[in-house]
């Protein structure tokens, strides 16, 4: 069973929940676990989230409203600090980045693609590691991203961030202002030579975008791990 | 006893009890899940294979995989990050045939490992893809399979979760034992039945 223990709003459509889960066994940067909720008639609904803390930090996920969910509109409007709801996890084995792996790493992650990616953004830096780590990180606008205050902080301490904004950008942005594209990961991906590591998470087009230029730019498909979210709210 | 969710009520419009597996909720889309980048694969190498203890037994390719008898399937399908799509069509050619055209319906392999262009596998007992219940498919909805859902074909077994059903299938591996395939690794069940909620190891 998982307490929330506070929460923090991110964007208009993202809020954090920090997780209090008594028997939690830890997680490793990129996992996810199972969210169930019980109505007061016992109808109960699931869904996956994905963790947004490294571990060892309070447990934490961060969830994005889908205007036609069902579970997603009452984590990120209606639950508040001292509710309960029953969690299972962690959950996965794949989609996950080590502090001891040496491989350069590149995260890219669109919209709240960028949970999971966070979590290993948060690991490599309580880590200390000095692998090379590079966010790119696509949004809407610039209210859209997620982090934006931490990932501030985070960039140029052992992280590189580059960000496209989508739909708007403010003015004198100088950051990229389309959608992920050849060219992009041409200028932002670590050459393939470099032997890199990457994970991809995002909707199933910006997912596929990336993924199948970075394989177009000679990068191995077995170290292109990928994370694709439809519309599951 | 569950705890309730306060002000949490649900939208419990869910289809057919009968039909929708516990944990699970009902969609009209059908996402994608894939753990990379999707494999495109053309006709003209495509082949799929059956083998045994490292022997190719039989293998088809494109075209003589489409000369094999058909057969239009329509079912429910259920992914095991909770979503259940009803009455999903698809066409293909059954696992039993397969292994008839082969001569192997008398083979005893108790389990089969089903593997992918691009790496992926899954473990399966042979059961539960003899006897009508699997098949490689490449058409959904009258369209070729779609590459992004598995295409040029992908295994169909619609009772287990869909992770089952491997996408860019391109054989069945005969073998006694059922040695985990690439999710079952990773934290996910061995068998994978949605009736019994056998999502994770553990359940």
């Amino acid at each position: 069973m998982a307490e929330v223990a506070a929460t923090v709003p991110e964007t208009p459509r993202t809020r954090t929940l920090v997780l209090d889960v008594r028997g939690w066994s830890g997680h490793r940067a990129g996992q996810h676990l199972d969210v169930r909720l019980t109505s007061d008639d016992g109808y109960q609904a699931q869904r996956s989230y994905s963790i947004a803390s490294a571990p060892g930090q309070p447990l934490a996920i961060t969830v994005e409203r889908l205007e036609d969910g069902e579970v997603s509109p009452y984590l990120v409007d209606v639950v508040h600090d001292g509710d309960a709801f029953e969690v299972r996890g962690p959950i996965g084995g794949y989609f996950v980045w080590e502090p001891g792996d040496e491989r350069p790493v590149l995260l890219v992650g669109g919209g709240s693609g960028v949970v999971p990616l966070m979590a290993m953004a948060r690991a490599h830096n309580a880590a200390g590691a000095d692998t090379r780590m590079r966010l790119l990180y696509s949004s809407r606008t610039l209210d859209d991203v997620i982090y934006r205050e931490e990932l501030g902080h985070l960039d140029g301490n052992g992280l590189d961030i580059v960000y496209t904004l989508t739909r708007g950008q403010p003015p004198g942005w100088t950051g990229y202002a389309r959608r992920i594209d050849d060219d992009m990961l041409r200028e932002v991906a670590w050459p393939a030579g470099d032997g890199p590591i990457v994970f991809v998470c995002g909707s199933t087009h910006f997912v596929d975008a990336a993924a199948d230029g970075l394989v177009r730019l000679g990068y191995d498909p077995r170290w292109v791990k990928t994370e694709r979210f439809g519309a599951t709210g | 006893m569950p705890v309730i969710s306060r002000g949490f009520h649900g939208r419990r419009q869910d289809g057919p009890p009968d039909r929708v597996p516990p944990g699970q909720y009902v969609t009209e889309d059908f996402p994608v899940l894939s753990a990379g980048p999707t494999p495109h694969v053309h006709l003209d190498s495509w082949t799929f294979e059956i083998q045994r203890g490292g022997d190719l037994l039989h293998a088809w390719t494109w075209e003589e995989f489409q000369g094999l008898p058909r057969e239009d399937v329509t079912r429910d399908i259920h992914c095991v990050t909770k979503w259940s799509k009803l009455d999903t069509t698809w066409e293909g050619v059954s696992v039993d045939t397969l292994l008839d055209a082969a001569r192997l319906l008398d083979e005893d392999s108790a389990y089969v490992l089903a593997y992918s262009y691009g790496g992926y596998d899954t473990n399966l007992p042979r059961d539960d893809v003899t006897g009508g219940k699997a098949w490689v498919v490449d058409t959904f909805d009258g369209e070729p399979l779609d590459p992004e859902h598995g295409g040029p074909a992908r295994l169909l077994v619609p009772h287990l979760y869909f992770w089952k059903s491997a996408k860019w299938v391109r054989g069945l591996i005969m073998r006694d034992e059922d040695d985990p395939g690439f999710w079952e690794s990773n934290g996910y069940h061995l068998r994978g039945d949605p009736w019994l909620e056998q999502r994770y190891w553990g359940d």
